[in-house]
């Protein structure tokens, strides 16, 4: 069963029958387990959502609730260089463009990485290979894909410095990343994830790394190139506020599941799961007064080894034992339609839920 | 760049004083320390005092250590005159002295011998590069399979095992055993096919050792480079993964590679010492081995020096090259 | 001699052997067992050359005699030498007056004119020796030697402050006041101004002893009397390319690594007695591993050790296995022993001497120098089979071979009684540290003595120090060093050319000293005195056989053994003999190929 939101991103139900999907990205029930020696981490279990074309999709949650496995495992790389090491498990489907990932040719897919679907991460420092330059690192990233010479692939690649703001980008493309100051490195990093004008980009984090200002520029420029190449983006962060100002739907994951989805301002204005709660607690936020205040999610994430039965997040939850039967202790609460196009996995009832966030969790943010 | 170098050359000739002075100083000090007198280790047994003396005289024993570090290096760069009684002998520069045993001048032994260790340490660097950096990035990709278990198993016993041992098998089995190669030392402008033959067990054994600890740096390096989240970022553009190991994996790997080449080839074209004796090669580890068993401070002091020029030039190499593979190292 | 393989390499080297060892025996099965009389590939058989002459006739003119060996000479300055291998191998290119005779066994230790037209006329009492020069005797350039050539060489022995190393009995007997200041501080134009020789012509030569002393031709055959040429003397380089009077010259010579000599076109056949310059070249290779020094004289690419001081373990081991027709198992002319320095107490006292002697397992000890075969038959007393005068295993005093073989503990226990150490005592055992065979027989004799209540130390000291360390009473008695092991081996064959330096109360010296025991007998110096001035050659045996008793009735030693070797000579080695002359060395002058190749 699935619904597509008015907004044209949107999360569905896994469905039992595999058929070609309609949407442009269309994630189904993918779980990624990796096995170690302490067990089976099931990193992500179950995950489905739908992406279109110009759309924005926020993937939120703390490290370790497998949004960044998520972003890995549409990408491919769980597979790619994986020597010797035991191999990450995965299932579901992954739809780009009318293509099923998992099951394609690995070097097919290997075609498709950079050219139709291209990732933005979160330490550009780390992420550009120190011994190269900028210029270099670009040009190679377009000629995978492009039958042209090394000429014209350095022009190309200083046409992408200047378009993401990088002043004087023909000095600039012969410098080595530690040359780059953290935003500009970033800057950089886009325009070579954006050289061969993708159709999906992933941007894994795009600002934990860099400071506050520097943070909104990237954002802004990540919002002005979707809007000028009309790609569908999946941005991945802790952090609320970064969605905020970019996303369409929002997705929240715990525990490697989603928890809560729909719409982003009815996550953020109606808010059904006490972990999106706590996160929009944690939130800084610029029209705060008590900016002392901030309420950081009590507890640590689960182990994704034994993870909590019941709901995942019970342990850490303030309302736990508001359900009966001490339900949420043994039961998995599924996905259930909130709103329109807006889903949370809670047992607590719709009632409760709607007192709590407006009793007791509104006022105090 | 040129400040750096010249601040580091300078480093480099205050460590050499330094070090001779201190050979210099274990050689004379030491003995004194323990109440024997050095100079009848070299008159016989029948030890005439006239000859004592003259031995006194010839070793500088009764001369403060610094000035006999200033005649050491007054010798190298303008030449010294020995004179012991009514024994006259100028020693143009360089000049390192006469041995105390052979009577030979140092400098013209320092220049034979030097050769053949260049040949022994380059030959078998080639063979411990290739095959030890394959199998440590095969080991690496092939990680926790039968092949890298049996190939860290062999490097740890090429580590483990000492030169001494691995030679002597080595010469019992395909010299003496199956006769396969004489295994005699050519001087390689006798004869090439002479010379290879006879360095062909001496190469295999040292690079043994080395490739070993090539291997293991060379996977563990790999490993870690793999990690890297620029190898992901490689993989993200859609390079093909011989590309990824190849290009991005195998540059940064090869760093600390060629810094640790550069240092084992300076210590070893100071000598080969055991592989040398064991394969009987008349090179500077096998002259210096001499040297200590005759007591022989001018030879000692003048491979010690070829050895610490050796070993710090390589780190000024080394370092010089770091700046040029890694863009992150500046000289300054 | 005090020549010895040095060791220490060895023990690197011992604990590849095993595994090695192994490899090689199944590697080397080729070989076959070859004991016996003569074999298939033309081994003569075990000890056929052990002190008679093996292969004589099928000896050949020419090819190239290759040495190998595992050390180089303290010095081929024919003044400076004094390793044995290096007297032995300098007759190749230095002549003397008179020399031992190229024939084996005991008639190798007699001397024979060289250069000299014949043995010495001696007169005045045995104070002036006279030799006439032969005809046709030359330089490697063709100039004739002459008696002032055989004066200078002589007198280069004076100038030990630049020359040392070699020996000094010329100078001691020729000039015991150390008057003349050797050639090169000599002021006379000549630089002959030593007094005590004559060239009255240049066939001529006299030598005038300010004393008699019996032994004197002896040290005229040591190679330190050999002629050398002034315009040819490098002094202190003259090691490096010594001028030949003798049948082969040096070609080339790297110090440790190799030496070539060729045939001295200028000498003549007809002016030699002795040599008989088979080969056409003559190579030495020195090697620094001793295990691939024993491989490649089995492998058959070196005709023999040049060292001559047996196969290392592991060689000797498969060579004994397998190739037992090409060794051979001469005495060595060494006696290995414990010393006891009276300095130390309570060594002063001659009974804690003997129960020393006593208490120790005498089989023990052979075994760990070797073994009979490998390291000799059991010492019974002081005096080396090849001197005149010895009685060998026949003299036994302690019956250290006989009864008491095993150790006497109850012998011993009543020695310590009457020592006043009836429970014993502690003392230390000082051991060189690069000779593992004789820190082995330390650790023997420290188990023996362990049994009679004495608990022995053991210092291993440097070795490279031992004149430094063991050459100085007021240090061995500053250590307590109650026993010292070590080994000696004769100069010359006579007495004086062994026991001097070692029993005489005039060799004790505050430095270099080898008299460890401090022997200060009256009795002793005064039979050497005798020796030295016996006009009678024929007496000169009886009071060697005299002094050797004196010195094992003091209890001054614990002899080990009479040192005998595993000597491997090639298949293709011709007339080739052990000599005393050179203390059961082949005498190498006269070796020939059987194939000159």
């Amino acid at each position: 069963m699935t619904e597509l939101s008015k907004s044209g991103a949107a999360v569905g139900e896994p469905t039992a029958a595999s058929h070609a999907a309609t949407a442009f990205l269309e994630v189904r029930d993918l779980k990624v387990h990796f096995p170690t020696d302490d067990g089976l981490v099931k990193s992500v279990d179950g995950l489905s959502f739908k992406l279109e074309k110009g759309k924005t999709l926020g993937i939120v949650g703390e490290s370790g609730s497998g949004k960044s496995v998520t972003s890995l495992g549409i990408m491919g790389l769980h597979t790619a260089g994986q020597y010797g090491k035991r191999k990450a498990r995965i299932s579901g489907e992954i739809w780009l463009n009318g293509t099923e990932l998992l099951s394609a040719d690995p070097d097919h897919v290997r075609k498709l990485r950079g050219r139709d679907m291209a990732m933005i991460f979160q330490d550009p420092l780390s992420a550009l290979h120190p011994y190269y330059t900028i210029g270099q690192q670009i040009v190679e990233a377009y000629r995978i894909h492009h039958n042209v010479d090394k000429k014209t692939a350095r022009k190309r690649a200083v046409e992408m410095l200047d378009r993401v703001g990088i002043p004087q980008p023909d000095k600039r493309v012969d410098n080595y990343p530690h040359e780059f100051s953290g935003g500009m490195r970033q800057r950089a990093m886009i325009a070579m994830s954006l050289v061969n004008n993708p159709e999906l980009l992933i941007a894994d984090e795009p600002t934990t790394a860099l400071d506050v200002t520097v943070q909104a520029q990237i954002l802004d420029l990540i919002r002005d190139l979707q809007k000028e190449f009309g790609s569908a983006v999946i941005i991945i962060t802790h952090d609320l506020g970064v969605v905020a100002e970019l996303a369409d739907d929002i997705l929240v994951m715990y525990g490697g599941r989603c928890v809560e989805r729909g719409p982003a301002d009815k996550v953020f204005y109606e808010p059904r799961h006490p972990y999106t709660w706590g996160l929009l607690g944690s939130m800084p936020r610029l029209d705060r007064e008590q900016q002392d205040r901030l309420i950081p999610v009590k507890g640590s994430p689960p182990s994704l080894i034994n993870v909590p039965s019941g709901c995942a997040f019970n342990p850490r939850c303030p309302y736990a034992d508001v359900p009966k039967d001490n339900l949420t202790r043994t039961v998995r609460p599924e996905l259930t339609e909130v709103g329109s196009d807006h889903w949370a996995a809670c047992h607590m009832t719709q009632e409760q839920r709607e007192r709590i966030w407006t009793e007791e969790i509104a006022p105090k943010l | 760049m040129l400040a750096y170098l010249i601040r580091r050359l300078f480093a480099a000739a205050v460590m050499l004083v330094v070090i001779i002075m201190v050979v210099f100083g274990i050689f004379f000090l030491v003995p004194k320390w323990a109440g024997v007198d050095i100079a009848l280790s070299f008159v016989g047994k029948q030890a005439d005092p006239a000859a004592v003396a003259g031995v006194r005289e010839k070793l500088g024993l009764s001369d403060p250590i610094y000035m006999q570090v200033w005649e050491f290096f007054k010798g190298i760069f303008a030449g010294r005159t020995y004179s012991a009684g009514g024994d006259v002998t100028h020693c143009a520069a360089p000049c390192f002295g006469y041995s105390f045993k052979s009577e030979q001048a140092v400098w013209p032994v320092l220049t034979d011998r030097f050769p053949v260790t260049l040949g022994l340490a380059l030959g078998a660097a080639v063979l411990w590069l290739v095959f030890g950096v394959a199998a440590g990035v095969l080991s690496a990709l092939k990680r926790g399979s039968l092949w890298d278990r049996s190939a860290m198993v062999v490097a740890l016993a090429g580590v483990s095992l000492p030169i001494y041992f691995t030679g002597m098998l080595s010469l019992a089995i395909f010299a003496f055993g199956l006769k396969w190669l004489n295994a005699q030392y050519v001087p390689l402008d006798q004869s090439f096919t002479g010379w290879f033959g006879g360095m062909i067990l001496p190469w295999i054994t040292l690079a043994f050792l080395y490739a070993a600890m090539y291997a293991r740096i060379t996977r563990a390096t790999m490993l870690e480079v793999l990690g890297e989240d620029y190898i992901r970022t490689a993989r993200a553009k859609g390079l093909r993964e011989q590309t990824v190991i190849g290009k991005h994996a195998m540059r940064s790997t090869m760093t600390p590679i060629l810094t640790m080449l550069g240092m084992d080839l300076g210590a070893l074209i100071g000598g080969a010492i055991l592989t040398e004796s064991t394969f009987n090669l008349p090179g500077l580890g096998r002259a210096v081995l001499d040297a200590i068993r005759n007591q022989d401070l001018p030879i000692i002091l003048g491979v010690t020096l070829i050895t610490s020029l050796a070993v710090l030039l390589a780190n000024l190499v080394v370092d010089i090259l770091y700046a040029v593979i890694d863009p992150r190292v500046r000289l300054a | 001699m005090t020549t010895q393989r040095t060791s220490g390499r060895r023990k690197q080297a011992l604990a590849a052997a095993a595994v090695v060892a192994g490899l090689l025996t199944t590697a080397a099965c080729g070989g076959g067992n070859d004991s016996g009389g003569g074999s298939k590939n033309g081994a003569a058989g075990f000890d056929a050359a052990n002190n008679k002459v093996a292969q004589a006739s099928a000896v050949k003119k020419g090819g190239t005699l290759k040495f190998g060996g595992a050390q180089d000479a303290d010095s081929w300055d024919t003044t400076r030498g004094y390793y044995g291998f290096m007297w032995n191998f300098a007759r190749y290119y230095s002549r003397q007056l008179v020399t031992t005779k190229a024939e084996p066994g005991k008639a190798g230790a007699e001397l024979t004119p060289d250069l000299a037209t014949g043995l010495a006329k001696v007169s005045d009492g045995g104070k002036t020796y006279t030799y006439t020069l032969r005809d046709g005797i030359t330089w490697e350039d063709g100039k004739p030697i002459t008696s002032k050539d055989v004066k200078y060489g002589i007198e280069r022995v004076w100038a030990q402050d630049v020359l040392s190393g070699g020996p000094t009995y010329l100078k001691d007997v020729l000039d015991p006041d150390a008057k003349y200041q050797g050639p090169y501080k000599d002021k006379a134009a000549d630089h002959l101004g030593l007094k005590a020789i004559d060239t009255p012509d240049d066939k001529t030569i006299v030598f005038h002893l300010p004393k008699a002393n019996s032994d004197f031709e002896e040290m005229l055959a040591l190679v330190s009397a050999s002629p050398v040429r002034q315009d040819k003397d490098t002094k202190s380089k003259y090691t490096l390319h010594p001028f030949s009077s003798g049948p082969y010259k040096f070609e080339s010579y790297n110090p440790g690594k190799d030496l070539t000599l060729v045939r001295n076109t200028s000498w003549k056949q007809a002016s030699d007695p002795i040599r008989k310059a088979y080969p056409d070249k003559i190579t030495v290779k020195f090697f620094s591993n001793a295990n691939e020094l024993d491989q490649r004289l089995i492998n058959g690419d070196i005709d023999l050790d040049i060292n001559q001081t047996g196969m290392s373990p592991q060689g000797r081991t498969e060579a004994l296995k397998q190739h037992k027709a090409n060794l051979d198992n001469p005495v060595s002319g060494y006696i290995r022993y414990a010393v006891f320095p009276q300095s130390v107490k309570p060594f002063d006292n001659e009974h804690c001497r003997k129960a020393v002697i006593y208490g120790a397992d005498h089989v023990s000890l052979q075994t760990a120098r070797g073994g009979p075969i490998a390291g000799g038959d059991i010492g019974t007393n002081m005096l080396p089979p090849s001197v005149p005068g010895s009685e060998g295993q026949k003299y036994d005093p302690y019956e250290l071979a006989g009864a008491n073989k095993n150790g006497n503990v109850a012998k011993a226990k009543e020695e310590l009684k009457a020592c006043g150490q009836p429970n014993g005592f502690s003392t230390t055992i000082a051991v060189r540290n690069n000779k593992p065979v004789e820190v082995a027989t330390a650790q023997s004799l420290q188990a023996s003595l362990k049994k009679i209540g004495i608990n022995a130390q053991i210092d291993q000291y440097d070795g490279s120090q031992t004149t430094g360390i063991i050459g100085s009473p007021a240090n061995v008695k500053k250590k307590g060093y109650g026993i010292i092991i070590m080994g000696w081996g004769p100069d010359f064959p006579t007495v004086q050319g062994f026991g001097l330096p070692l029993w005489d109360s005039k060799y004790i010296l505050q430095s270099g000293n080898n008299n460890y025991a401090l022997i200060k007998d009256k009795t002793i110096d005064g039979l050497f005195d005798s020796y030295v001035n016996a006009t009678d050659a024929s007496k000169k045996p009886g009071i060697a056989t005299e002094i050797n008793h004196k010195v094992m009735e003091g209890g001054y030693y614990l002899p080990f053994v009479f040192e005998k070797f595993i000597n491997w000579r090639s298949s293709n080695l011709a007339n080739v003999y052990t000599t005393d002359g050179y203390s059961g060395m082949y005498d190498f002058v006269n070796l020939g190929l059987k194939n000159p190749k």
